[in-house]
């Protein structure tokens, strides 16, 4: 009885990262440190906290996906697993699919539902949350679809951290200053709906074009 | 106190792959239809040195292949290429008569891999690992994971993470695949890797077994194996000139 690659990956994922709750915690808790410093070394005053706030959250959201995307593929890769992903008889893309699935529920899904609690400590205005949490929810799926290309060019590589870092950083750039001009907008009391439709057509265009270009990444990297 | 363990599942094992081979005489589902592979003057460079140029070999069921040569002559491209996963500079790999190119995904059903790097996730039990192969293949056998595990000499052990048996006992995990597919095509590389002295012997008798029911093995290793009848492939480039199947 065959089940579809990707149920089968996506069930097995989720059972690794269980397996490992560390590395599920590690870029939530690096989060969440973060957003716990920056009233100790920048200012405790709620009013000039709010500023900033809507910026150093989607900052930190950012940062903490990109530390996880590095190991999307690694495992895989070093144990001979993804090798044989290979060779499946069934379509690459749509195991891609699965794994950055299992990386968004593991990474950008605990960062979006943490997002509120953090948001409180750095005193975010009211009207902040509801758009916080919307544009989190999108723009880490859409982190966690463009980590997965550069994740993938790097996988062969020894120390691709860097290199992946500079590949990332520019693709990350229209999420980060989209969802962060979100939360800002609602905070300022502008209505929201523009940053967050570009968001979704981000995460349209990631979803569609992103599996492709990961499966085509991955080939390259195990060809070489 | 592990030795006498190993011992009492040997014995174990050895009856209950009798009797499977008795089922599998029995039953004609069991048993490949005829299918040929070939391989026609395969070459493949890396960075601008040839590592090795026409190989050419034809299998049909029943064969065995034995690829050999001296450390970095080129065994793993050659399986790799055989699995598709790597493609060659030039010749071509037909499947029953035709370019894989073309028929590559009935094809890779019909194959089974296994690398050095086994693929066996760590953090799970063979059971575990066992059970995500069947998942992602549909070409499995109707045998149970505890039955597999006992006969490949995993009994007691069903349940412990991977990253808690040594390597031969990995090497046994990752081995169980060969006995829940029906995939006729298997490329092994170097399978014999940790496995101790019984353990050899019972993947020969595996091995051979394949074969009879119509199976074709391609498989590298640096071990004489007590097979008889197999093809023999040599990558030696000192010795390209006597290069041909044995």
């Amino acid at each position: 009885m065959m089940e579809l690659g990707f149920v089968a990956i996506l069930r097995r994922d989720l059972l690794l990262a269980f397996r490992h709750p560390g590395e599920i915690a590690n870029p939530v808790l690096f989060f969440f440190m973060v957003v716990t410093l920056i009233p100790l070394g920048l200012t405790p005053e709620a009013s000039r906290l709010a500023e900033i706030a809507p910026g150093i959250l989607w900052v930190m959201a950012l940062l903490a996906s990109l530390l996880s995307v590095e190991g999307m593929f690694q495992s895989d890769y070093r144990d001979g697993t993804l090798e044989q992903m290979m060779i499946l008889p069934q379509p690459l893309y749509l195991m891609v699919l699965a794994k950055i699935l299992a990386h968004w529920l593991v990474t950008g899904l605990p960062l979006t539902i943490l997002a509120p609690v953090l948001g409180m400590m750095l005193s975010l205005p009211e009207a902040g949350y509801l758009p916080l949490v919307l544009s989190l929810l999108m723009g880490t799926a859409v982190l966690s679809l463009v980590g997965a290309i550069g994740a993938a060019l790097t996988v062969a590589l020894r120390k691709g951290g860097l290199l992946l870092s500079l590949i990332v950083m520019p693709l990350y750039m229209p999420a980060l200053i989209f969802g962060a001009s979100t939360v800002q907008r609602a905070v300022d009391g502008f209505s929201v709906e523009g940053p967050l439709a570009i968001l979704g057509a981000l995460l349209a265009f990631s979803l569609l074009v992103s599996p492709f270009a990961t499966a085509g990444a991955l080939r390259v990297s195990m060809h070489g | 106190m592990s030795n006498a363990a190993s011992l009492s599942t040997g014995s174990l094992d050895t009856a209950s792959r009798n009797k499977e081979s008795r089922n599998t005489e029995s039953s004609s589902t069991t048993t490949y239809s005829s299918s040929s592979l070939a391989l026609k003057a395969l070459a493949f460079e890396r960075d601008d040195s040839l590592l090795f140029s026409d190989v050419s070999v034809s299998l049909k069921s029943g064969d065995i292949l034995q690829v050999e040569g001296p450390n970095g002559c080129g065994k793993t491209t050659l399986l790799r290429i055989i699995t598709t996963a790597l493609s060659p500079t030039a010749g071509q790999l037909l499947w029953r008569g035709q370019d894989v190119s073309k028929t590559r995904h009935d094809y890779l059903q019909s194959l089974l891999f296994l690398g050095h790097l086994p693929g066996l996730k760590q953090s799970l039990s063979p059971e575990e690992n066992l059970v995500w192969w069947r998942r992602l293949n549909n070409n499995n056998r109707a045998l149970s994971n505890t039955e597999v595990l006992a006969s490949i000499g995993l009994k007691g052990y069903e349940d412990v993470p991977c990253f808690n048996l040594s390597a031969g006992q990995q090497r046994r995990a990752a081995l169980a695949r060969l006995l829940i597919t029906e995939a006729p095509v298997w490329v092994l590389d170097e399978p014999f890797t940790a496995i101790d002295k019984q353990g050899v012997g019972e993947l020969e008798a595996l091995l051979t077994a394949h074969a009879v029911r119509g199976g074709i093995i391609v498989l590298s290793t640096h071990q004489d194996l007590g097979i008889g009848g197999i093809k023999r492939l040599s990558l030696d480039p000192n010795q390209a000139a006597e290069r041909e199947v044995v």
